[in-house]
């Protein structure tokens, strides 16, 4: 991958090897599955197999007599002990507890857990547990839990109302008064999500002598150790998290929150260490698996030629049963509510709803791809009645490169870009014209061949506003992230993190910026991943934050570090800081590089020699930067309007697909991204990422979904017979190009890349099967595509049904 | 449960135990041998991360028991690095192209490439795609895994030990 527009540095940016790698291909990883604590006992699960239901009776007296079962858990057995977990949204009366208490509310809902010394004996008891139900009335279908009168899933909330707010940003009755035409249309996002390899797993064990809660998780959350605490109703300085865990993908799932609750709570009732190991029912039934699942009725407004002036969007969210974080979901997508456009006016009304289906946890983009899909869908639907092609209808409505900062209405000043050259650059790469050509030969033959081209951003590195914007009691305005970075007496470097790694490269980043600070060969610095009660803080890997945030704070403590070198120097060689020139280790003066003190003596002097350390100065080489989000630290307006993210990455997605007319299935026959993440610190990091994110895509655009029985409420897709997932044959080799515009607002000019591929990827495909299907005179209308939803519609248009 | 005495060998190494009939193959060669390099992702064979090799064919680890194992070799990820800790080609050059994230499916991944070189030393890349299709992976888009498979044989084929 050549990146172009580059700035130069000695090592940002260039081929080098992954640090993590090593361990993973020889089969060294640590993932919680691995850590086996002495004496650890294993958890199973008896899940209901109602959608909603009181709890009559739970008999665990058989399932207890089995050798090897230590104990079984209800619900009930565990309540008194623990405080309900707590959510994102003001739902003070949403009791939420890892087991069911009296009433289940979803199919898979954990209602039992039973404690034995394998897997397998806990397995065979947990099939011996007898439950009595009654069943209640129940709701899957999200409008109608938002309509009055519906069955309600939690009847203390009062409603079925997680969180509904209508914000207006701008003159938009003005802004459609004006426009010379409005496109109304619906679109829905199906429930689709991540789906990592690994499932959840936790292992919690208490220890009685110091009363402190070691936990081995596979997560990637936010403020972890104090919500297990919370809940646990233990101080925070009793909960250690262990972050040296390698956690096998996550994509935001990975909440693991009742998880480590259960399992804390048993530990301590038991005193042993005990272990939750989800197995994939266990993950998809009843575990972090779901993601947003959107229903979309958009207007926009536009001019005739093209512009759209204007866009009012109602979004109905299925958040399933408990809402924890998820409703702000629907949060993330303010910070770049216009996408890359200059639509001047937004009427944004977002609805979270609850329902009685398995929880939605975070995905990917934390909500901004359903909405790119959204608005894409439209933008493409104008260009079609206007007959203007679909990369000059983008053309027409990107905000222009000499614009930038760039506000947009709802707050967010948008730090960077030049989406016209990305365009450019990705037309050149995909050979449109002759892509345009290809497709067109393959109608002349009779063949369902559309092209999609689409626009989108990644907003990157945000500070939670999204949190004071949806819940007035919650005062975040921060979300920091911390590092600390010594040199020993050796002068080896060890730098440390104080959150999860979950594939993206954390240890590479960390050592690629402080070795780029300090001028030394990134390989030889240790990256570890601490614990919570020595890590400083953390707000884990989410919202494309890392490159910003870690690599910023690990920046700056390297920057301490140097400085402090520079100061040694300058005591030492009788010179001022500023007549000093810094290179690889050494200080020198400038203008007399014979006068010079090298690494080695300077972290010498650091270590051993406080006679000449400059006077008031520590000794030793440590430094620890906790850093604040770039222009955070500010609440939302009465209104609704913030500065969310402090970085915005570009991307377009072009792609040529066809369709078979008899079966339906869509296949990619060619697919390019132009992408612009300001600068790429590890290339091949960078463009995993983005063809990560496109598979990811790919699977939401046309193959996966929880899909639900309404008559029943039960989950369709339990298992991945169900639930398909792309594989090599579903996913094309991706043709990228990567061009650079650095964000004024990061230490080396870096954005967010954690999200890319995915934000646009399924609204490219379903604009290009839209284009395929539009000779038809058919649209698809909601996600995923399958082929049974588009061999139907051109069944249809043939005359055939 | 009437339980079984076997003997087979992973990676070489002699291992016999008295197993329940219904342990699987993965299940025996994490918690018996003790070699987690070996991972499980959905125990209903779709997702290949329990990849191993029998006799040098690829099978799924969660759909086979340890006692049909009994006499049989098998191979897992801790068997493709040398005892000095050199790593095997196939290994040098997932690290090379970054054919990971995660690095959950990795081991899985990296026997069902190494069966595939070990027939056809020079694949085709949709070959190579076919030979990995069993095996899913949620971090790359398999694309850098398609690279390094391609730069493995490359450098076997110009006589690089396997």
């Amino acid at each position: 991958m050549s990146q172009m527009n580059f700035p130069t540095f000695k090592y940002i940016g260039r081929k080098r090897r992954v640090k993590e790698d090593r361990r993973f291909v020889m089969g060294k990883g640590r993932f919680v599955a691995d850590i086996v604590p002495a004496g650890t006992l294993h958890v199973a699960l008896v899940a209901s197999p109602h959608p909603a239901a009181r709890i009559v009776r739970i008999d665990v007296k058989a399932a207890e007599a089995l050798p090897g079962v230590v104990k079984a858990f209800a619900g009930a057995d565990i309540k008194a002990d623990m405080n309900s977990m707590q959510h994102g949204v003001d739902a003070p009366n949403i009791d939420w507890r890892p087991l069911a208490v009296d009433r289940v509310r979803y199919a898979g809902e954990w209602v039992c857990a039973v404690v034995a010394t394998s897997r397998a004996i806990a397995e065979d008891a947990a099939e011996l547990v007898v439950v009595d139900y009654e069943t209640t009335p129940f709701v899957i279908d999200p409008e109608e839990a938002y309509r009055p009168g519906s069955a309600l899933v939690h009847p203390a909330h009062g409603s079925n109302i997680l969180f509904e707010r209508e914000f207006v940003w701008g003159p938009v009755a003005d802004d459609f008064a004006r426009a010379d035409a409005v496109e109304r249309y619906q679109v829905y996002w199906g429930r689709s999500s991540t789906v990592p390899i690994e499932t959840f797993g936790v292992t919690a064990r208490w220890n009685p002598g110091d009363e402190t809660l070691d936990v081995w998780a596979s997560v990637q959350m936010p403020k972890y150790q104090e919500q297990i605490a919370g809940a646990l109703r233990l101080p925070a300085n009793a909960v250690r998290v262990h972050f040296d865990v390698d956690v096998g993908g996550s994509y935001g799932v990975k909440r693991g929150l009742k998880q480590a609750v259960l399992t804390g709570s048993l530990a301590r009732k038991l005193s042993r260490p005990v272990r939750l190991i989800e197995d994939r029912l266990d993950n998809m039934t009843g575990g972090d698996a779901h993601g947003p699942d959107r229903r979309f009725d958009v207007e926009l407004a536009y001019a005739n030629d093209g512009r759209v002036l204007s866009m009012k969007l109602r979004a109905l969210d299925d958040c399933g049963c408990y809402p924890g974080r998820s409703p702000l979901q629907l949060g993330k997508p303010v910070g770049a509510i216009v996408g890359p456009y200059t639509i001047g006016s937004v009427a944004y009304h977002a609805i979270s709803v609850a329902t009685n289906k398995t929880s939605q946890v975070a995905v990917r983009g934390f909500g901004q791809a359903p909405t790119n899909y959204a608005l894409e869908t439209g933008i493409d639907r104008i260009a079609r009645k206007l007959g203007i092609d679909p990369v000059e209808m983008r053309l027409r409505n990107l905000i222009p490169s000499n614009a930038f900062p760039y506000r947009i209405p709802s707050g967010s000043d948008y730090d960077s870009g030049d989406y016209q050259t990305v365009v450019k650059l990705a037309l050149e790469k995909a050979s449109y014209a002759s892509l345009i050509a290809e497709r067109d030969r393959l109608r002349s033959e009779g063949r369902i061949a559309g092209i999609g081209m689409i626009t989108c951003l990644e907003p990157g590195g945000g500070n939670s506003a999204f949190e004071p914007l949806f819940n007035p009691k919650n005062d975040t305005t921060t979300w920091m992230e911390g590092c600390t970075v010594k040199v020993d007496l050796s002068g080896a470097i060890v730098c440390l993190m104080g959150t999860t790694t979950a594939g993206q490269g954390h240890e590479s980043l960390v050592s690629l910026v402080v070795g780029e600070t300090l001028e030394r060969e990134p390989d030889g610095i240790r990256v570890i991943r601490s614990d919570s009660m020595s890590a400083v803080p953390s707000n884990s890997p989410v919202a494309s934050r890392m490159a910003i945030m870690l690599g910023g704070a690990a920046t700056k403590a390297a920057e301490i570090i140097r400085d402090k070198l520079i100061a040694i120097a300058a005591h030492n060689l009788g010179a001022e800081p500023s007549a000093l020139a810094y290179a690889d280790g050494d200080v020198s003066v400038a203008d007399d590089p014979s006068r010079r003190m090298t690494w080695s003596e300077l972290v010498t002097i650091a270590h051993r020699k406080f006679h000449l350390l400059p006077p008031g100065m520590d000794p030793g080489l440590q430094a620890t930067n906790v850093m604040e989000v770039p222009l955070g630290g500010t609440l939302p307006t009465a209104d609704g309007v913030v500065q969310m993210y402090p970085c915005y990455a570009f991307e377009t997605h072009i792609a040529l697909v066809e369709i078979d007319g008899e079966t339906g299935k869509t296949t990619i026959r060619d697919y390019t991204i132009g992408h612009d993440c300001g600068v790429v610190i590890n290339p091949d990091i960078v463009r995993g990422m983005i063809f990560g994110g496109v598979a990811h895509g790919i699977g939401a655009a046309l193959m996966e979904e929880f899909a639900y029985d309404a008559a029943s409420g039960q989950l369709l897709a339990g298992s991945f017979m169900d639930y398909v997932m792309p594989s090599a044959h579903e996913t094309p080799t991706v043709k990228l190009v990567e061009y650079c515009t650095p964000s004024p607002h990061t230490s080396h000019g870096q954005k967010g890349a954690g999200e890319a591929g995915y934000l646009g990827a399924p609204a490219c495909i379903a604009c290009a099967v839209n284009d395929a299907l539009a000779p038809l005179g058919k649209a698809a209308m909601q996600l995923p595509m399958r082929p049974s939803a588009l061999e139907a519609l051109i069944a249809d248009a043939r005359g055939l049904t | 449960m009437t339980e079984h005495a076997i003997a087979l060998t992973i990676n070489g190494t002699l291992y016999r135990a008295t197993v329940e009939p219904r342990l699987s193959l993965v299940d025996f060669i994490r918690d018996v041998a003790g070699l987690t390099g070996t991972h499980v992702g959905c125990e209903h064979g779709v997702c290949g991360a329990c990849t191993v090799t029998v006799d040098g064919a690829a099978v799924r680890g969660c759909l086979m028991f340890a006692v049909q194992a009994e006499g049989l070799a098998v191979e897992t990820v801790e068997g493709l690095t040398e005892a000095n800790g050199a790593l095997s080609p196939l290994q040098d050059a997932f690290i090379e192209a970054h054919a990971m994230q995660c690095g959950y499916c990795t081991p899985g991944m990296l026997l069902s490439a190494r069966e595939l070189l070990a027939d056809n030393p020079d694949p085709t890349e949709a070959e190579i795609r076919d030979a990995i299709a069993g095996n899913l992976c949620r971090c790359t888009g398999y694309g850098q895994i398609v690279e390094a498979i391609q730069l493995a044989a490359a450098r076997l084929r110009q006589g690089a030990p396997a």
